[in-house]
């Protein structure tokens, strides 16, 4: 934990604040995508825009206004970081403040404010170090007036311009006259060897406000006159209320409204207590539409059908057919995932008034920039009298990229004519859909008579995220890219690849999960490359190492990982290693996993050593924090995640019967970030795909057991 | 009218005796920082301390902590204990999305104020029903081992 630079806490009124300061202040701001920065505001007043991504009081202090999601994945400490850099800011002065929902906040990947794909510092990492460098250059430009002397003859250091002869401005001092100044258009940036911030080792600044429960999440949102609604949500996918008794809840103590909307019927009262008994006394006749008698074997049928068919190409080189019938070893193998929840620690939930011809929201969301205009057309209003507050999420995941929660909430508070908070409980929330799509593909590979791969055919069948997104489609060539990611741009170089996609619709809504595609295909490619590994009786590391030549990221990580953990050298006795790689999001990680299989066929996960290139780094903590974090995700999924059915009805509701990893199941975690001069790569998704191989391989090595679905059956692996 | 001390304060609750703590600790006593996870003690968010004893608010009806002292997140702390166990979370910057912490603190200021000394077993014993779905167990186990010591220390 050396260079850990500390910071002051950020009041919890910062983050309720939107905009609107008191006193002088410099606030600089983009209209992204860049171009032509502009300064909105000078001095004073309330003169913010509220597209301001910082400003400086004469305090000296620094406020920057992060457009981005926090969910964990620590953007309210990067973002300033990366402002902070340029303008040369002392870290102690550094205060982040959410920003209010706004076009200036627009992510530029997306076109639109949101969070997720592990997109924000790789969209705004020259953004906002150009802001951050505008603002100095300003600074800088109204000392050297004030002194009369050249800019060029400036330094700046820790908030404070620095002149001849020891004369010193804070930047505090410099805030109206800096205002004058024109913005620069194409403000100098520093070079990497001189970063201070970007790179080192920094605690959150948002840590302070969890540790005493002062941190507001969406679920600690409330106004005066607000009511709590739970909701008899559709047991089935698709089904819609016909009727209800309404007498039961009424008749709870605090039950003040019974309300039918589209997905189901909400029991509102004064708190949560009443209103969940409400709900849980209410009688709802449901129409229960098409998917009434949804199972998990019809799934599965469903998947394996459409792996059959599979005719969308996404990939094809050479002549995989030709090359696999003059192969000589053969194999083919069938492997398959479940849909799975995201199980985010705080269950959805969202504050909605619609009052006045306008909505204000409080949300923890990823996406408040396309909500508001889905929640403008939900209450009839024009979308700029849409206000969405963002409040701290617990946990995101891509579940709070959907804006199904946001949508009831808002429908309640329309026909309540109140404000109206919706909670779910954790078993709506498990029942919700948004799922992680359920795949299967079919392999074939071919080897030549040295072991060499020559062929590899994948058919991989899934539902598709882009056709359900509501705001993508499947192109042209009929393949939804996120159910092949990582699996048609695989990187082992093999001669003949053909790889199709077959779209399977079983019901369930599908989403945004953890890494999505890469979720399944890594865990379908590295376990299939193993396979291939093994018939070739070769090391798995050095079979993949061997094909990775042409992959030097991909490469490096791989060598790092296995080296860090050891590979080949003696483990104790019962441990087994195995190992994994991926590229996903821009950023390359390699994991190998040490395991043992007990004799009832439980695996336990004893080290996890991963090697990360993800470009250029910005908060190392946060990174080695974020790929622990993925990890653990990716191994509850690997051990027990699926969400199954009977009936139509998913059969998981709470942790008991959807469990995650505990304390007493963690795994030590060792993270190597490997030096790179690359551009950054995204982080919050990248740790997920190489784990569920890496310990799959790793359970191969340990009982000879190719484990080819998800969650781990613990059955299979029971030691003869 | 049920009574009980909250941090400190008498306070008197005209609610349901069924309800579960952790609602008149959210909405009637305005204290959010203990959090709804699951609602059947199965992840821990919801954790406070009742006559010093860890328990699970959303498990809890109010009836039965009638007459007790409860601690939340809010006040914990206050207590030697408390500041210990929050000056290691600082130091080890534990939380991610965070929305677990409140029940995890409130579990291992329990476990420290009646083992000073926890091995790994205890700590997997004590924290053991306070998932994270952000995957921060490594870093409570640190902070929890760094408390111990500045606590033995301060002895
Ligand atoms: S909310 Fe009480 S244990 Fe989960
Ligand atoms: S920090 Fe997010 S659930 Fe624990």
């Amino acid at each position: 934990m050396t260079a850990s630079i500390l910071h002051p806490a950020p009041s919890r009124r910062d983050f309720l604040k939107a905009g609107g300061a008191t006193g002088a202040a410099l606030v600089v701001s983009f209209a992204l995508p860049l171009g032509t920065p502009r300064v909105l505001a000078a001095t004073a007043q309330g003169a913010f825009a509220p597209n301001a991504f910082l400003r400086i009081t004469p305090d000296n202090r620094v406020t920057v206004v992060c457009g981005s999601s926090e969910m964990g994945q620590g953007v309210l400490t990067a973002i300033p970081m990366l402002v902070a850099e340029e303008l040369d800011a002392d870290w102690k002065l550094v205060r982040v403040e959410q920003a209010p929902s706004d076009t200036a906040f627009n992510n530029p990947v997306f076109g639109m404010q949101a969070t997720g794909g592990s997109t924000t510092i790789r969209a705004f990492y020259t953004p906002m170090r150009q802001a951050g460098a505008a603002a100095r250059e300003m600074l800088v430009a109204a000392a050297a007036q004030q002194w009369g002397v050249p800019a060029a003859s400036l330094k700046t250091s820790a908030s404070h311009v620095i002149g001849p002869k020891g004369k010193r401005l804070s930047y505090g001092q410099l805030v109206e006259a800096a205002a004058k100044e024109p913005v620069p258009k194409d403000p100098t940036l520093k070079k990497n060897a001189d970063f201070k911030i970007i790179g080192q080792r920094t605690r959150r600044l948002d840590t302070p406000g969890k540790l005493n429960g002062s941190t507001l999440f969406g679920i600690d949102a409330q106004v005066p006159g607000m009511l709590v609604a739970v909701m008899a949500r559709a047991p089935v996918h698709g089904a819609k209320p016909l009727k209800f008794d309404e007498a039961a809840a009424r008749a709870v103590k605090g039950v003040q409204a019974v309300i039918a909307i589209p997905g189901g019927v909400a029991v509102l009262a004064g708190g949560y207590y009443a209103a969940r008994q409400g709900r849980d006394a209410l009688k709802v006749q449901w129409d229960l539409g098409a998917h009434a008698d949804l199972s998990s074997a019809k799934i599965k049928q469903a998947l394996n059908a459409a792996a059959d068919a599979a005719g969308a190409v996404a990939k094809t080189s050479g002549d995989t057919d030709a090359a696999l019938s003059a192969a000589a070893t053969r194999l083919s193998a069938t492997y398959e995932v479940p849909y799975l929840a995201h199980a985010t620690m705080e269950p959805l939930n969202c504050l909605a008034w619609v009052k006045d011809g306008g909505v204000e929201i409080w949300a923890g969301t990823q996406s408040q920039g396309p909500a508001a205009g889905i929640i403008a057309n939900v209450a009839g209003v024009p979308v700029a009298n849409v206000k969405v507050n963002t409040m701290m999420l617990g946990g995101g995941f891509g579940r709070r990229f959907a804006p199904d929660f946001m949508i009831d909430a808002t429908l309640l508070s329309k026909i309540s004519g109140k404000p109206v908070k919706l909670i779910y409980t954790r078993e709506d929330d498990m029942a919700a859909g948004f799922y992680r799509p359920a795949s299967l593909v079919k392999f074939e590979g071919g080897l030549d008579a040295k072991g060499q791969p020559t062929a590899l055919k994948a058919r991989v069948a899934s539902p598709s995220i882009m056709a359900g997104s509501g705001f993508m489609k499947i192109p042209d060539n009929g393949v939804d890219s996120f159910a092949v990611e990582g699996l048609a741009d695989q990187p082992y170089g093999i001669a003949n690849q053909h790889v199709a996609y077959g779209r399977a619709e079983p019901g369930p809504q599908v989403w945004f999960w953890r890494s999505v595609g890469h979720s399944q295909n890594a865990f379908f490619i590295e376990s299939f490359i193993d396979e291939m590994a093994a018939a070739a009786k070769a090391d798995p590391y050095q079979f993949r190492a061997k094909l990775l030549k042409d992959q030097p990221r991909e490469l490096g990580v791989l060598k790092a990982a296995a080296q860090k953990a050891g590979w080949g050298k003696p483990l104790p006795k019962g441990r087994y290693r195995g190992i994994a790689v991926a590229e996903s999001f821009g950023s390359f990680v390699a994991q190998v996993a040490e395991v043992s299989v007990a004799k009832d066929g439980t695996p336990r996960v004893h080290r996890v050593v991963a090697a990360v290139d993800c470009g250029l780094t910005v908060n190392p903590l946060t990174i080695e924090r974020q790929v622990e974090s993925a990890i653990v995700y990716g191994l509850s999924a690997a051990l027990y995640g699926q969400i199954s059915y009977k009936d139509g009805v998913v059969e998981q509701g709470n942790f008991h019967n959807y469990p995650v990893l505990r304390i007493s199941e963690m795994p030590k975690v060792e993270v190597h970030i490997l030096p790179s001069q690359e551009a950054p790569g995204g982080m919050g998704e990248p740790g997920t795909p190489p784990i569920a191989p890496a310990v799959c391989n790793a359970i191969f090595a340990a009982t000879g057991v190719r484990v080819r679905s998800l969650p781990i059956d613990t059955r299979a692996l029971t030691k003869a | 009218m049920i009574q009980m001390t909250v941090n400190g304060q008498a306070s008197s609750l005209n609610a349901d005796p069924a309800m579960p703590l952790l609602w008149a600790l959210r909405e009637d006593l305005q204290l959010t920082g203990t959090k709804f996870g699951c609602g059947i003690a199965l992840c821990g968010a919801c954790t406070v301390h009742v006559d010093g004893q860890a328990v699970r608010s959303c498990a809890t009806p109010l009836a039965d902590a009638a007459g007790k002292k409860v601690i939340t997140i809010e006040a914990v702390g206050k207590g030697r204990v408390g500041k210990a166990v929050q000056a290691a979370w600082a130091k080890v910057d534990v939380p991610q999305c965070g929305y677990c912490q409140s029940g995890q603190i409130m579990s291992a200021v329990a476990l420290l104020s009646v083992k000073k000394n926890p091995s790994d077993a205890d700590i997997d014993a004590a924290m053991s029903g306070n998932l994270c779905r952000c995957g921060t167990y490594n870093q409570i186990r640190a902070a929890i081992q760094d408390a111990a010591r500045n606590l033995s220390k301060g002895a």
